[in-house]
């Protein structure tokens, strides 16, 4: 015991440990166990609510056969969904971050927060006002026509794959300007100079100088974007419509009404595996071209 | 671009972000059923029929219940996991602080079908408000250990050595220097803790039981027109709230941190 209270008195890694011990255990529980339970429970099968253990590849087999195709679409669309929405953010938000790392001198500590704000506003409702503006008798619709500028609502507006796309690219944004700015902000001035007495344009300066030495805090920002909205179940509920519809959805009724959570485990890892490797094809060509070499 | 231009594209841009949450106040206060313009009134009545409104009350009485619990174990987590990482020699550092982070990356819904998977088919756990809570905090850490790691990066560590070689043990060290010097960091992580978890919809949508948080009782009025007014008088409340409580917590945490240190966090 005595030997004890003294080695915890020497060993500052020992305390170490313990403090992050309790953390690490919830994570461990928490996170990598249901992670992994996840994945044993897509070998799995049910019937009714009866499972049956014994591990087998049917759920995939099922995802790969033609039967399965209605999920092999909806895996494909949300991919293309989540790729669009992370590259519209992009362009939303590295103007922002540019202007917010080069020409705010004083105020940029309140122009970070203004950016940041929303990002802490319940997802629920910045999804939920989309479908007040997009709505068929929603504002936008009733604001145009009451401006006389058309005459019956338009109702292209909500429940398609566009309305799915800008209302992810309005919720994520917030998350985006961050990491761009960051990287932006390391950028020396000097660097910035010496292609301006170089004889470089703005222009020139932009693609040569600024996006590959931006280019850690874009992919980042890419990222921060694709990865979640990939799973996401909220946004294609309220505003996609049928049209809108992606993989989160099937996973949850699959876990739902549809009682099949064997199949729905099995969706949910094949999703993950995609978005793995369309990240892993993003890191490859962005090193292979060059614009890419410090680790994100 | 020029700077001008580039001025004029951030303020649009401010206003795209901003525009859409905005109408959830402006139409919650229209005196009219349905969310058109012209706008035809202005009435409190949406917000009369929210205060009477028994089950919303159930709701935020379950919201407020776990909000706390959540806040505290989080940050205290936090707190510890951040001193570890901070102060300590131990090994695995990155690797501890990636898995930190994974909650903020995997989508929410693949958290919610596995943590689903383990307590109801594994461990045989009754849902309720306390495995809502359990799921709240494992979302939250993430943002306490960033928010007090940056804290602790950001003061001179001499104070503590200066501590230690005047014979305070490590404890008096942490009590008397470490934890004064935190503060700010401590209650700004616990008031974005208390955000998190007070705005957060898709976990507690596969982990709660019969008790309905906030955010579910609107995701259930959503279906019903007639109800639309009084969410938007409710969407209304918890905006001002997570607005109010996020500018006291960047208010708290900046003045503790003088300087740039803090413009870099979240």
């Amino acid at each position: 015991m005595q030997r004890a209270i003294s080695l915890w008195h020497r060993s500052p890694a020992l305390r170490g440990w313990a403090l992050i011990a309790p953390t690490l255990i919830i994570l461990i529980v928490m996170l990598v166990v249901p992670l992994c339970m996840l994945v044993a429970q897509s070998f799995w099968t049910q019937t009714g609510l009866v499972i049956d253990r014994t591990p087998g590849l049917q759920n995939y087999a099922l995802l790969l056969a033609p039967e399965g195709a209605i999920y092999r679409t909806l895996l494909v669309k949300s991919l293309w969904i989540s790729f669009v929405a992370a590259m519209v953010v992009l362009l939303f938000a590295f103007p922002v971050a540019y202007f917010i790392a080069f020409h705010v001198k004083r105020s940029r500590l309140t122009w970070i927060l203004l950016v940041t704000v929303p990002f802490w506003i319940s997802y629920l409702l910045r999804i939920f006002s989309w479908k007040i503006v997009l709505g068929f008798g929603g504002a936008l619709n009733s604001g145009l026509m009451s401006l006389g500028l058309i005459n019956a609502p338009i109702e292209a507006l909500m429940y398609n794959q566009a309305a799915v796309v800008l209302t992810l690219a309005h919720s994520w944004s917030a998350f985006a300007v961050l990491p761009i700015y960051v990287s932006l902000q390391k950028i020396e001035p000097q660097v910035l100079e010496a292609a301006f007495d170089l004889g470089d344009s703005a222009l020139q300066r932009l693609r040569r100088v600024i996006l590959p030495l931006a280019m850690p805090g874009l992919l980042a920002a890419f990222l921060l974007v694709f990865v979640p909205t990939m799973g996401d179940y909220i946004t294609p509920s309220l505003v996609g419509g049928t049209d809108g519809v992606m993989v989160g959805n099937a996973i949850a009724t699959l876990f739902g009404k549809q009682n099949d959570a064997p199949l729905g485990a099995a969706l949910a890892v094949a999703t993950m595996g995609a978005v793995a490797l369309v990240v892993a094809a993003i890191l490859v060509a962005a090193r292979a071209s060059g614009l890419w070499r410090r680790r994100v | 671009m020029t700077s001008r231009g580039l001025t004029l594209y951030a303020v649009l841009y401010l206003a795209f972000i901003y525009a859409p949450i905005l109408l959830l106040p402006v139409f919650s206060l229209n005196d009219n059923l349905f969310v058109t313009f012209p706008l035809k009134g202005l009435t409190t009545d949406w917000y009369a029929q929210m205060a009477e409104n028994a089950p919303l009350g159930k709701a935020l009485r379950s919201s407020l219940l776990i909000v706390g619990p959540v806040a505290i174990i989080s940050t205290g987590l936090g707190l510890m996991a951040a001193l570890a990482l901070g102060r300590s020699p131990i090994r695995f550092k990155a690797a501890i602080l990636g898995l930190l982070m994974v909650p903020l990356v995997v989508p929410t819904l693949v958290l919610g079908v596995s943590l689903l998977t383990l307590l109801r088919g594994v461990l045989g756990v009754q849902l309720s408000l306390a495995t809502v809570a359990a799921g709240h905090v494992l979302l939250c850490l993430p943002y306490s250990v960033v928010i007090l790691l940056a804290r602790l990066d950001g003061f001179d560590r001499s104070l503590e050595e200066a501590s230690l070689d005047l014979g305070q043990s490590a404890f008096a060290t942490f009590r008397r220097i470490t934890l004064p010097l935190m503060m700010p960091a401590i209650v700004a992580s616990l008031l974005l803790c208390s955000v998190v978890s007070f705005d957060e919809f898709l976990l507690a949508f596969f982990l709660s039981g019969s008790d309905a948080t906030l955010p579910l009782y609107i995701w259930g009025s959503l279906r019903f027109p007639a109800k639309l007014p009084s969410t938007l008088a409710l969407g209304t409340c918890l905006l001002v709230f997570s607005i109010c409580v996020v500018v006291l917590a960047e208010w708290v945490r900046r003045r503790g941190a003088p300087g740039s240190a803090a413009a870099t966090g979240l």
